[in-house]
């Protein structure tokens, strides 16, 4: 292959320099269009954790901070929104911090062993398998939640967090994402190792996990997310106040039909709720981004 | 789609495979069961009483003109929902990618939304696209669009598939983004010394070497479509006006979760399900073997 | 450091959710399930808490489940599993189901005759009674949070339109000739509803003494059938049509959603469940008043029916009863949770109706209704017309909620003009009565 010619002449550098800029122009405002759209819910909610419950109740959504903040989240952190909550926000806070946290990590250690068996074997009943688990996609636990329930009491796993993790674990996203990308592993790496003599699960550590490190990290925020976010399944599998979650707590505070709701002490809780996330995904961004950094390898 | 170089045994595998599978089968086949079973009855809700029916809940439910309706319904809300969300989330993804200043606040900015609780998210939704005293809804109808989501059943099949992709967005975006990191950087180089315009340097090079990303993301899309929406509609439109925003899955949870008709509601997401797996065995077998590992 | 901190908070957590040893002198556990959210349900538990103050033998443990529908679900999977609450509380459109359930439930008057707790049914106001009784008169749940459905309007437009600020009009015929004038003033919005079935169909039949379904709304019987074509009904839904082509009449949406259309000043006239009141009290920057909802004339005004929940008492599981002891402490909260004293601070607090006479009385002579002028309409219009007739004693219906569901979907279309009233109110007819024959299919073996 002949090395590319360097600049040709002027014309063109000027066309490129030209293209750059206006990529540049397109990509910013893409970028802020979408991130007014996209983000314009968490900038409703912090503003409105700063107004009265009257303003935001009467639909007059304001679009700058009002002054209530210092109180609106001292009621939220403190009393929890309500005249006689008895769970506290903390507490709160740490019970979903621990559910997400054993819930994505559950997840992408199943998934990743799951995947890397589909993939680097063949073995009878390997594609029974594959698609036993990845029909468990297709029926969220809300809809098949009576049936679930019996079996985790059968199990005598109610009100216990085994009862609560173990079966938002068994779910098919993870084991597809990996095997996709397991499939775009070069087959020469695996030649390599086993030249090396490097058996299956070496090859696994040293090789495979590190180069799924990107798609770890972005799982874990996902996974992260969706087991903070967790509902339904909580409010049922639980009767101990001292597991209660946030969102169910959050989740306490909005009524429906004739309820008087505190909208700033909700949307102060809804920021507190958000934080952890956040910072989960700010945590992560940095191994995501490195692929940007390390990409000559 | 298989790998060429493998390495052997069977104890090992299935070894590795054994925490997923037991999970698998205890937590779903299992309860999964019980619903195939429950199809087949007509029960009332403590399970007191209950009559072995056969196949009688799914004749009566597919002669039903209103599950003909919602799989209608189902087909153009799916259709628009993983549209929307994975052609936005592709192009934002992309310009993020570029080496551009402040790229890391942006993409947090467009990951985090993803992080607010769908109970308070639905309630925004409402607040903004509510005709009257909503900041969207009102201003809609200043500039002379008669907003009402309330009665225009078209509106309110608009504002679920905002809502829904809204959320699977950020989703999608970030493995969009993670996708487009792992392409190493000698590749994009190379490409961008061949002066090819960048449009089609995009589609000719960068596509397809993300087309495992996309093939993962079209299935979670369209089955998050299907499947998890429920939620977000319950919240803002009930289904409703009449039965404009009525999918399957949400009428298999309100049969099931409010209408309490256990039979029917099993029946349903069976179904549902045997429709999903066959569309999904179609997406293998005709959408992968155009995709580019 | 943090991993051990985990495993320790863990270990902490794990054995404050193992199962309460049975110890000598450890209170009887009762376990309450409801289904209210901040800040009612914050005064509920205090209720609870204090009940469990002021005694030794029993322990009421309550727990937030959901909205009313998770909570009826959670109570259900959970009955099926054999751990079911001792108390649910459920909505009133789920009393159908519950009355049907059969072995499931230990009714409120058995429970009372065999505990001997003196628990003074007949103190209950007529209505509130009437819908959890048997059409023989027993009660088989307790009405605790009880709401009706008034009128709420905006003295400062009824002033703009030259209106009387201080009478609303009783009959439809006056609301309308209001709306009208509200109109002419410039009101974009001069009334709504919401609630639509509830306030629309249900309230409105009670009031005019005409019956929603045969077997006296369902109370005699499951083999009942929908009475939702009656001439009344298509004229009242005609009006509503013509009403909204007039620009007199806005379309909220379904249940509570037309709510904030009110409080934030849209809507001059609004129809809504008495317990918007204390959001009215505080979002509204107007000067409103109450009054009970209107009514055709010549007709001769009954009460309105209830909506709200009603606290349950639950088998364990299927085949497991309540032991006397367990039930002994149901009673005693009951007992306490419906005092007069305990009762009226709670219609206080809340804004829901106040269940007894006696609360009532407590809280007139404490000079409530006098500091908060108009507090009172909804308790005198479930008083209205004397003693409930089968038609407005209540609903008793088999999947009332998706009944409901439906008529608000047909409603839905002839606001929208794709059916005229009779079509609409015919399809709903037919299709709610096969909710019907499905339901006493599913549950006459139950009994």
């Amino acid at each position: 292959m002949e090395a590319p010619p360097l600049i040709r002449d002027d014309a063109l550098l000027r066309a490129t320099r030209r293209r750059r800029l206006v990529s540049r122009v397109v990509a910013h405002a893409a970028l802020i269009l979408g991130v007014l759209i996209v983000a314009f819910p968490i900038w409703m909610t912090l503003v409105g954790s700063t107004h009265d419950s009257g303003t935001i109740g009467r639909g007059e959504v304001p679009l700058l901070p009002g002054t209530h903040a210092v109180e609106n989240y001292a009621t939220a952190w403190g009393k929890g929104g309500g005249v006689m909550r008895t769970t506290p926000a903390s507490l709160m806070l740490w019970n979903s911090l621990l559910m997400a946290v054993l819930i994505a990590v559950g997840k992408i250690a199943i998934s990743i062993l799951s995947a890397y068996a589909v993939v680097f074997f063949r073995f009878p009943g390997r594609m029974a398998a594959f698609w036993a688990i990845f029909i468990t996609l297709m029926l969220p636990v809300e809809v098949r939640i009576i049936p679930t329930f019996q079996v985790i009491v059968d199990l005598n796993l109610g009100n216990t967090w085994a009862g609560l993790v173990i079966p938002l674990i068994a779910s098919a996203t993870a084991t597809l994402l990996f095997r996709q990308f397991f499939l775009t592993i070069p087959d020469e790496f695996v030649e390599a190792a086993k030249i090396d003599g490097a058996g299956p699960l070496r090859f696994l550590k040293d090789v495979v996990l590190p180069l799924s490190l990107t798609n770890i990290a972005a799982l874990f925020v996902i996974l992260f997310i969706y087991g903070w976010n967790q509902y339904l399944w909580p409010l049922l599998i639980i009767n101990d106040r001292s597991m209660e979650t946030i969102v169910v707590g959050l989740s306490k505070m909005i009524g429906r039909g004739d309820s008087q709701n505190d909208w700033n002490t909700i949307m102060a809780t809804a920021v507190l709720a958000l934080l952890p996330p956040v910072l989960v995904v700010a945590l992560m961004q940095r191994w995501f981004v490195r692929g940007l950094t390390e990409t000559e390898k | 789609m298989q790998k060429k170089v493998i390495f052997r045994g069977t104890l090992l595998p299935i070894a590795l495979l054994a925490p997923q599978l037991v999970v698998t089968v205890v937590f779903f086949f299992w309860p999964a069961g019980q619903a195939v079973y429950q199809s087949m009855l007509r029960e009332d809700a403590f399970g007191l009483s209950s009559e072995f029916v056969g196949l009688e809940n799914f004749r009566e439910v597919l002669a039903d003109p209103s599950w003909v309706h919602a799989a209608l319904n189902t087909l153009v809300f799916s259709g628009c929902v993983a549209g929307l969300a994975l052609g936005l989330a592709l192009f934002l993804a992309v310009q993020a990618d570029k080496s551009l200043r402040g790229a890391t606040v942006y993409r947090s900015l467009l990951i985090w939304p993803y992080a607010v609780a769908p109970a308070v998210a639905a309630v925004l939704w409402l607040f903004l696209f509510q005709p009257q005293i909503g900041l969207i809804g009102r201003g809609l109808n200043a500039i002379g669009i008669p907003w009402d989501y309330r009665l225009n059943g078209t509106h309110a099949m608009i504002l679920v598939i905002v809502a829904a992709a809204w959320k699977q967005l950020a989703y999608n975006f970030i493995f969009f983004l993670a996708g487009l990191q792992s392409i190493p950087a000698s590749v994009l180089e190379a490409a961008a010394i061949d002066g090819a315009r960048p449009a089609r340097r995009f589609w000719t090079i960068i596509f397809p070497l993300l087309s495992p990303t996309t093939f993962f993301l079209l299935v979670v899309n369209l089955t998050y479509a299907f499947f998890e929406t429920f939620g977000v509609i319950h919240a803002l439109t009930g289904g409703g006006p009449a039965k404009a925003t009525e999918t399957l899955i949400y009428k298999v949870y309100i049969d099931g979760v409010e209408n309490l008709n256990l039979g029917s509601s099993s029946a349903q997401s069976v179904i549902l399900m045997v429709l999903v797996v066959l569309l999904t065995a179609f997406q293998f077998r005709a959408v992968e073997k155009k995709v580019h590992y | 450091m943090r991993r051990r901190s985990l495993a320790a908070g863990a270990l902490a957590l794990a054995s404050l959710s193992a199962p309460f040893s049975a110890r000598a002198q450890q209170p009887v556990e009762i376990q309450f399930w409801h289904g209210l959210s901040q800040p009612a349900g914050g005064l509920l538990e205090k209720i609870a808490t204090d009940f469990n103050a002021s005694q030794a033998q029993y322990r009421v443990v309550p727990t937030f489940r959901g909205s009313y529908p998770e909570t009826a679900v959670a109570a259900i999977a959970a009955f099926r599993a054999g751990t079911a609450p001792h108390i649910v509380q459920m909505f009133e459109v789920g009393t159908g189901t519950m009355m049907s359930a059969g072995r499931a439930i230990k009714p409120l008057h058995e429970i009372i005759a065999e505990t001997g707790v003196a628990i003074d049914t007949r103190d209950f106001i007529g209505p509130v009674a009437g819908y959890y009784s048997t059409a023989d008169g027993k009660m088989m749940a307790l009405p605790f949070n009880s709401s009706t459905a008034i009128t709420f309007y905006n003295k400062d437009m009824f002033q703009r339109a030259g209106l009387d600020v201080n009478s609303f009009p009783a009959t439809w015929e006056g609301v309308e000739q209001a709306a009208r004038k509200l109109k002419a003033a410039g009101i974009e919005c001069p009334m709504t509803t919401s609630w639509p079935s509830w306030l629309m169909v249900e309230e409105l039949l009670a009031i005019h003494d005409v019956p929603l379904a045969s077997k006296a709304n369902g109370f005699e019987g499951l083999d009942t059938q929908l009475n939702l074509t009656n001439p009344l009904l298509v004229r009242h839904l005609t009006n509503l049509v013509n009403w909204q082509k007039e620009g007199l009449f806005r379309y909220g949406g379904r249940d509570s959603t037309a709510d904030p259309m009110f409080p934030a000043g849209q809507c001059a006239i609004s129809f809504a469940s008495s317990g918007l009141r204390g959001r009215i009290e505080r979002e509204a920057q107007f000067k409103w008043g109450a009054a009970m909802l209107p009514f055709y004339e010549g007709t001769r005004p009954r009460n309105s029916i209830i909506g709200g929940a009603a606290f349950w008492v639950m088998q364990r599981g299927p085949n497991t009863q309540r032991s006397p002891q367990e039930l002994r402490g149901v009673a005693e909260f009951f007992r306490y949770a419906t005092s007069p004293a305990v009762m009226a601070q709670w219609h206080q607090d809340t804004g829901y109706v106040p269940v007894t006479r006696a609360a009532y009385e407590a809280s007139k002579a404490a000079g409530f209704y006098g500091r908060n002028p108009g507090a009172d309409v909804p308790i005198e219009q479930m008083l209205r017309g004397g003693d409930p007739t089968p038609n407005s004693r209540g609903i008793r219906l088999g999947g009332f909620i998706e009944i409901r569901n439906i008529v608000q979907e047909e409603m839905e279309r002839a606001f929208q003009g794709q059916a005229t009233p009779e079509q609409a109110l015919q399809s709903a007819n037919t299709r709610g009565n096969q909710v019907l024959g499905n339901f006493e299919r599913a549950n006459s073996r139950a009994n």
